[in-house]
């Protein structure tokens, strides 16, 4: 990070120079070491979350699976098909010793498992990890507590090795293990009850998860109020269903929805939008600024809380989030708290990078760098309130309950 | 014995330190001057060096004060409404504002059950004072002057002393309820309301004294150090003439007195009995700042030597640490926390019970004794005040039924779990945390010299990053060297530079890490002075800063600033630079000089939690807005463990 000074084309070179060796392996190091790179997304330089909520959301061109298949160039066997030919990989986990095969039938069964219940749009990414984890609870032919401890956990560092990008996804794995296993359940002398105890809590964790998104509906009709404007970006369900449940209530409110390339989710959120009358008005990205004077309130989704209390999400929430700020608009933001992530970013680059392929239209020179990535970092500051089902909180008492639910 | 110009006798406060700048109206005072001759001696010397290590001159001046004290409590003496005129002209708002300085009632009892000394202090210099006020000073504004409305004002020079006689005969003359009275009612008047006033003041002080808020009107008043004025009080008797002692004395009470205010001891009067270290003179000391305990410096080592012997409740570790504090051989949180437990651990070790008394209790009181033998030497640091309530709430909490050598042995072993959990294996863990947040290519900036930031950079360094790291420091500890040097032997990259440059060099860095003294519960970072200025200029720049510190250190308190609670420094390091004569400017000046002379070494500094990008603590990396949750999270452990 020389680069800011006036010899920054020398420290350039001596940089590449440097790193021009590691360079195929370079999109790996965020990968944990113990696991090597067995269960890992054979895409890995994609991000396997933002390409489900493409497939899910987006307005998908020919072009860009064309420019997907090259950005992936050096896997020959990829077609598209997310997690079908996941089954060759995932095996060479386990490396312990005995259980060898049944560990890899497991980290088999809960990829698997993750990739069915992800395929359903309704269903957050998080709640497919805590469907998955608890069929894994079930299927288990473990006879001890401890032993069924640890194999929840490597299912669970499976899943999170599989798409290290996802917040989400890591931080419902996590909310999983403690709220299953930071219980005084597992003080049964009977090892079955305490299975079976451990089977209807991770069943009620799921029906909690998918009840949040009710419970953020309902808190959140208070800062709706007739005749306001308000603008959203990317395709967030929290704030779709926040939205229907407030077009229910009879609310008159006018949305303003951003494109959100490059998926353009944002078309697929106005759809959605006039279907339910909403009036709906659709901006491209850099028309933000232009149309924040007559916005009341920006709300977004996220992808994931952290710990300071800002939110990473799509591309683009942080500059929205800057302009509504400097304009003095109030920024919403609604999240499950199985989306509270034990993560903090200090700025934009201090995250594993999530890349997406991006379509320009027309085909870039190979000289020309494109900038993939497929989220950023909105600090604390930018937000003013944030819609969770553990109630309307401000950014600063979210590493609060992330400090309770920890430690 | 003219009462008006009794009540005028306040000490002139110096003007120094922090100014606001709408009191401009007090620089054509010709304060420090050279031209108004013979005032120095009279009105500005006694003034400053009257007043002993820990007094504060009282804020305001006493018929500044007037137009609202009037309103609010009881006129003391009828001399004071004398003055109403002068005050008419007060717009009321401003009136208003002043019922927040000090009023006269909270002149307090220690100032009754004081000795002669003190009063001693308050005659000479209301003696000199009043000299002062007889002085012809013309032109002297006086309406502006009277105006200052902060608090910097409040503890700036106040120019009424001077002002001129005719004034006040006329001020008086014009107050036509003050004419009908002959002197004699008035006096008769005015000893029955302070008899009334000494009544209902002695109650109050059997209810309690009101909690201290530093530098605010509900002060406890500790008694007054007496120390300072010996000398000076004779100066005072010859230049008394005439003067009433018990009217005096009196009268006294209705003046504000001035404030002792050791922060944290409270109990000042024992603890000046106990007191083993003289107490450096008061010379010199910036006026904000004066009611924080004087630096002692090394010169003390070979008397507190001597005294060995004397002190032989003290025990020989707890002895030999409180040396190395008063050396300043011993410096840094942790290692000054973990030298005062180990001394505490030894001392505990080799203690028995006296007969007819129980452990506890004894103990508990000798702990006591040595940590304010220990404060004597040095300032305690909070993440030391926070080791002692954790000792003594252990042995609040040993059983009864425990044998001594039990106790002994528990205790032993609960201290070394502290050190070992709270501060060895908390670095490790931090370590661990901090280290994440260093990516190759980074550059790193550290200030001073932090042992964890130390212990960071090492381990980022032997998992083998590429970075480099920026030391900045500053004069007069220069403890960044130290640092660079143990960096330099392990290999990493390193930039120096001094404080002056931080804004050049800080658009290039990538990372600032800080260690903390402490952290107070709204995320202030209590650390070396300069490094809030580190942390605003990175934050201008918009480069994360990364404080790090043990949980232990996190402390309850909410402070704002740096000035209510600090520690000083030996001036003479800053105004000297040991071994080069080509830059000792101010070696040569005379004594008349050097008593406009003020040095501020300021030992830390508050850096508002703003500036504060992540805390980085043994319970992981959390922003600053979430000390309370691990602060009462902390509390509840440690009472627990």
């Amino acid at each position: 990070m020389w680069w800011r000074s006036a010899s920054f084309i020398l420290d350039r070179q001596q940089h590449q120079n440097r790193t021009v060796a590691p360079s195929p392996e370079s999109f790996l190091l965020s990968s944990p070491p113990p696991m090597a790179d067995s269960p890992l997304n054979p895409k890995s330089n994609i991000s396997a979350y933002y390409q489900t909520r493409a497939a899910h959301h987006a307005v998908v061109t020919s072009d860009w699976l064309a420019q997907a298949q090259a950005a992936v160039g050096r896997h020959s066997d990829d077609d598209g098909s997310l997690g079908d030919d996941k089954g060759a990989t995932p095996i060479g986990g386990g490396g312990g010793g005995g259980g060898e095969e049944e560990g890899s039938g497991k980290a088999f069964s809960v990829i698997d498992e993750f990739n069915s219940w992800r395929k359903q749009p309704a269903l957050a990414e998080a709640v497919a990890a805590i469907r998955a984890l608890a069929a894994v609870i079930r299927t288990s032919e473990a006879t001890t507590m401890m032993e069924l401890e640890i194999e929840l956990k490597k299912a669970s560092d499976s899943l999170k090795s599989w798409d290290t990008t996802s917040i989400s996804l890591t931080a419902g794995c996590d909310h999983f293990m403690l709220y299953v296993t930071r219980t005084s359940a597992l003080e049964y002398e009977d090892f079955n009850s305490a299975k079976s105890r451990l089977i209807e809590r991770a069943e009620k964790f799921g029906e909690i998860s998918c009840k949040a998104r009710r419970i953020i509906a309902m808190l959140s009709q208070d800062f709706i109020f007739d005749g306001c404007t308000i603008l959203v970006h990317g395709f967030s369900r929290v704030v779709l269903e926040v939205l229907k449940t407030a077009a229910e209530n009879k609310k008159h409110f006018r949305v303003l929805c951003t494109e959100g390339r490059p998926d353009r989710t944002g078309l697929r959120f106005s759809n959605e939008l006039a279907k339910l009358d909403v009036p709906v008005k659709l901006l491209i990205d850099s028309a933000v600024a232009y149309t924040m004077d007559e916005v009341d309130v920006v709300h977004f989704g996220a992808d994931g809380v952290v710990e300071s209390g800002g939110i990473i999400n799509m591309m683009g929430t942080f500059q929205i989030a800057l302009v509504a700020h400097s304009m003095n608009k109030p920024v919403y933001v609604a999240a499950e708290s199985y989306e509270f992530a034990r993560h903090y970013p200090l700025d934009q680059k201090d995250m594993s990078p999530a890349r997406r392929p991006i379509d320009f239209g027309v085909p870039i020179p190979s000289k020309v760098e494109v900038e993939t990535s497929a989220r950023d970092y909105t600090p604390p500051q930018y937000l003013t309130l944030l819609f969770t089902d553990l109630g309307v909180l401000t950014p600063s008492v979210i590493s609060d309950e992330l400090i309770q639910l920890y430690l | 014995m003219d009462a008006r110009r009794m009540s005028r006798a306040v000490p002139r406060v110096r003007q120094v330190g922090f100014f606001t700048p709408n009191t401009p109206a007090q620089q054509p005072q010709p304060q420090s001057a050279a031209p108004s001759s013979e005032s120095p001696p009279l009105s500005d010397s006694p003034a400053s060096n009257s007043l002993s290590p820990v007094m504060i001159p009282p804020p305001r001046h006493l018929s500044d004060n007037l137009g609202g004290r009037t309103a609010a409590v009881p006129v003391p003496g009828r001399e004071n409404s004398g003055e109403l005129p002068t005050v008419g002209s007060y717009n009321p708002s401003e009136s208003v504002l002043w019922l927040d300085s000090p009023p006269r009632s909270r002149i307090g009892d220690e100032e009754l059950s004081e000795g002669a000394e003190s009063s001693l202090g308050w005659y000479r210099r209301s003696d000199s004072a009043k000299f002062a006020s007889s002085l012809p000073s013309g032109g002297f504004n006086l309406s502006t002057a009277k105006h200052p409305d902060s608090v910097a004002a409040v503890e700036a020079k106040n120019p009424l002393p001077e002002q001129s006689e005719a004034q006040k005969e006329q001020a008086s003359s014009s107050k036509p309820l003050k004419a009908k009275t002959t002197k004699a009612e008035r006096r008769a008047l005015q000893e029955s309301q302070r008899a009334a006033k000494a009544a209902s003041r002695a109650e109050a002080n059997k209810s309690g004294t009101p909690g201290g808020a530093p530098s605010s009107k509900p002060m406890k008043q500790p008694p007054q150090k007496k120390d300072g004025p010996p000398v000076a009080s004779s100066i005072a008797a010859s230049e008394r003439i005439g003067v009433d002692r018990s009217v005096e004395k009196e009268r006294k009470k209705d003046l504000p007195p001035p404030r002792k205010q050791f922060d944290d001891e409270s109990r000042g009067g024992r603890a000046k009995r106990r007191s083993v270290l003289n107490q450096p003179e008061a010379r010199n000391r910036v006026e904000l700042f004066r009611h924080l305990p004087p630096h002692k410096n090394g010169t003390q080592l070979p008397y507190l030597g001597s005294k060995f012997f004397e002190l032989h409740e003290k025990h020989p570790a707890v002895y030999k640490v409180g040396l190395q504090y008063l050396a300043g051989d011993l410096s840094g949180g942790n290692a000054r926390c973990i030298a005062m437990l180990q001394a505490f651990q030894e001392a505990i070790r080799d203690y028995s019970t006296p007969p007819e008394k129980t452990l506890t209790r004894d103990l508990t009181s000798k702990i006591g004794g040595f940590v304010s033998f220990l404060i004597e030497c040095r300032p305690l640091s909070m993440s030391m005040g926070n080791a002692i309530r954790f000792l003594k709430s252990r042995i609040a909490r040993l059983p009864l039924t425990l044998s001594e050598s039990e106790a002994k042995t528990t205790l032993c072993s609960d201290i070394d779990r502290f050190i070992n959990e709270k501060i060895v294996l908390a670095d490790k863990v931090i370590l661990r945390h901090a280290a994440t947040k260093i990516r190759d290519g980074d550059v790193l900036l550290t200030y001073g010299s932090s042992c964890v930031v130390e212990m960071i950079l090492l381990y980022a360094h032997e998992l083998g990053k590429q970075f480099r790291v920026v030391v900045v420091d500053s004069h007069p500890m220069l403890e960044g060297q130290k640092l660079l040097r143990r960096l330099l032997v392990k290999g990493l990259s390193c930039t120096y530079t001094q404080l002056n440059a931080i804004s050049y060099v800080m658009h290039k860095v990538t990372r600032v890490f800080l260690g903390a003294s402490s952290i107070f519960s709204n995320g202030t970072v209590y650390s070396t002075v300069g490094t809030a200025s580190v942390a605003m200029v990175a934050h201008a720049f918009r480069v994360p800063v990364l404080v790090c510190c043990e949980a232990y250190k996190f402390h309850e308190r909410v402070q704002l600033d740096s000035i209510c609670f600090n520690e000083l420094g030996d001036p003479d390091a800053i105004s000297k630079v040991p071994g080069r004569v080509d830059v000792n400017y101010l070696d040569n000046l005379t004594d008349k000089q050097k008593e406009n002379l003020e040095l501020l070494n300021l030992k830390y500094d508050a850096t508002p939690s703003d500036y504060i990008s992540v805390i980085v603590t043994d319970y992981g990396m959390i922003p600053p807005t979430s000390v309370p949750v691990i602060v009462r999270g902390y509390r509840k452990e440690y009472l627990l463990i």
